[in-house]
């Protein structure tokens, strides 16, 4: 009953959020602020005859790579400090650096080594995400139960079975949690990068919409984005930690 | 299957410290042996195990299976199940996957864990995860573990403690049979006299810091033997009368703990 109630709140305030903004178009009456209606329309001309799809595809494919670039990467270096002192003694202090250097000094930087390819795209996003991967993966892995990994020792269970049955699952919510804000981070960053130095993708096509002062296709755009990163919330985030945490009571 | 097991530790020093935790420790166990170490606490039994287990390398001595030594290499030569206090199982792990996780994987494995699993009177909840289990059936679980992959050498430490008196009645009585089947050589280390008695073939009576075997006590009844039965009580009065600089304080703090196998509980101990 209190779901039902919660949730026709969330529809309420929707509705309400997209009746105040068509109300304001009205009364402004100008291009600058453009009606969710004709926002939504050009949603649906770019989703049948537009380029929408291909932009969202390519964009869809960079995050997708470099998450699990940064993923893999700042997993296994996150491991690596966690269990090993002189590691950890020698890397932290770059850490904290690379934890703050700007992310478009980031990108401006490897657009500039790399050149302007799909190489320097990814890596200018991965690299970003990279440290705070580490920083949360660090945590976990200095958390580890000493005694379950003894339990695998004496038995000797084989180093795969144990990091994958053993370790591994101590890592899980840490390993969530760098994935929730991970994704989170690098779908703006993969924005940028495409802003600055790509010829597709949405964020180059915000770009466009932005020299012409297009601001039904950029919110059109932002509409289909937002959409794409709740899909991806619902049918993968939520079910994956479903499914890793179900042994919880 | 049956191993015979020689301990040797010459000087076991508690790591960053000068204290001696176990000094001139020597043990055996004929194959098939059933072993109780009892000690006050601090007198170095949970350190003995894990020196045996090899989870605990830093000290000068040596431990041999069969006159062979036992780690070698960083490699341990010999099956060993531990029971550990708690029973340690892997939370995301289901019962069953926590006791194919200790086999190698042959046709047999299930049908193995399965077997085991009903002789201990789980046979239901092999798909359950540990949490939705009671204390009681995690340590059988645990116990299972031990046995599941046939070991040659069975560690205890202290499996029974904090339990209420039927279920760690039931426990030992599993433990026996199980042991039956397989006859592994036991180190079983206990603060418990009675508890060491109602199972062993031989106690060993340890000091406490430095640790080292002060008395070796042969127990001739036959089994089965419970705890509260009136022969073991006498064996155990026995020894106390015998002994009493020895054991007072070991039984002191039997006293004190909670685990409350004292006869009075006899009536309780049922299924």
């Amino acid at each position: 009953m209190l779901r039902s109630r919660e949730s026709w709140l969330r529809g309420l305030s929707l509705l309400g959020f997209l009746l105040v903004w068509q109300l304001a178009a009205m009364a402004v009456n100008k291009p600058l602020l453009p009606a969710p209606t004709l926002v939504l329309s050009s949603l649906w001309n770019e989703l049948t005859g537009g380029s929408l799809l291909y932009h969202l595809g390519i964009t869809l494919a960079r995050v997708a790579v470099s998450f699990l670039i940064a993923m893999a990467l700042g997993t296994a270096l996150g491991i690596v400090m966690g269990r090993y002192r002189d590691v950890d003694a020698a890397l932290d202090s770059l850490l904290v650096l690379a934890l703050n250097i700007p992310a478009l000094v980031t990108i401006i930087l490897c657009y500039i080594w790399f050149g302007l390819t799909e190489t320097a795209a990814v890596t200018a996003v991965a690299l970003n995400k990279i440290p705070t991967v580490v920083v949360t993966v660090r945590e976990g892995a200095r958390a580890v139960d000493r005694q379950l990994m003894e339990v695998a020792g004496v038995y000797r269970v084989s180093t795969w079975r144990t990091f994958v049955q053993v370790y591994l699952p101590q890592l899980y919510p840490y390993l969530m949690a760098a994935a929730r804000s991970g994704l989170a981070l690098i779908w703006k960053i993969v924005l940028v990068v495409e802003l600055l130095g790509r010829s597709n993708g949405v964020g180059f096509q915000l770009g466009t919409f932005f020299q012409f002062f297009d601001i039904t296709g950029i919110l059109a755009y932002t509409f289909a984005f937002a959409a794409v990163v709740l899909v991806v919330e619902a049918i993968l985030m939520r079910p994956l930690e479903r499914r890793l945490t179900r042994w919880r009571p | 299957m049956k191993t015979s097991l020689e301990v040797n530790i010459r000087r076991k020093i508690f790591p960053g410290t000068d204290v001696v935790a176990v000094e001139e420790l020597m043990l055996t166990a004929l194959p098939g042996e059933f072993v109780a170490i009892v000690g006050p606490s601090g007198a170095g039994k949970s350190t003995l195990l894990n020196i045996v287990a090899g989870l605990d390398r830093e000290m000068d001595g040596d431990v041999q299976v069969d006159g062979q030594p036992l780690h070698a290499d960083g490699l341990i030569s010999a099956r060993i199940g531990f029971v550990f206090q708690e029973p340690r199982l892997m939370p995301w792990l289901t019962v069953m996957d926590n006791l194919m996780l200790v086999l190698v994987k042959s046709t047999d494995s299930v049908e193995r864990v399965r077997h085991l699993l009903r002789e201990v009177g789980l046979a239901d909840i092999e798909q359950s995860f540990p949490n939705q289990l009671s204390g009681g059936m995690q340590r059988r679980v645990s116990l299972v573990r031990a046995f599941v992959m046939r070991p040659e050498l069975l560690l205890m430490d202290e499996p029974f403690l904090s339990l209420d008196a039927p279920t760690a009645a039931r426990l030992r009585r599993l433990l026996l049979t199980l042991w039956g089947e397989l006859h592994p050589t036991v180190l079983f280390v206990t603060h418990h006299l009675r508890e060491a008695l109602a199972l062993a073939d031989r106690v060993l009576f340890l000091s406490s810091s430095p640790g080292r075997v002060v008395l070796e006590v042969s127990v001739q009844l036959p089994r089965p033997r419970e705890l509260e039965e009136a022969r073991i009580g006498e064996l155990h009065d026995r020894l106390l009368a015998q002994y009493p600089d020895l054991l007072s304080g070991l039984v002191e703090e039997e006293m004190r703990s909670a685990s409350g196998i004292t006869p009075s509980d006899n009536h309780l101990v049922s299924n």
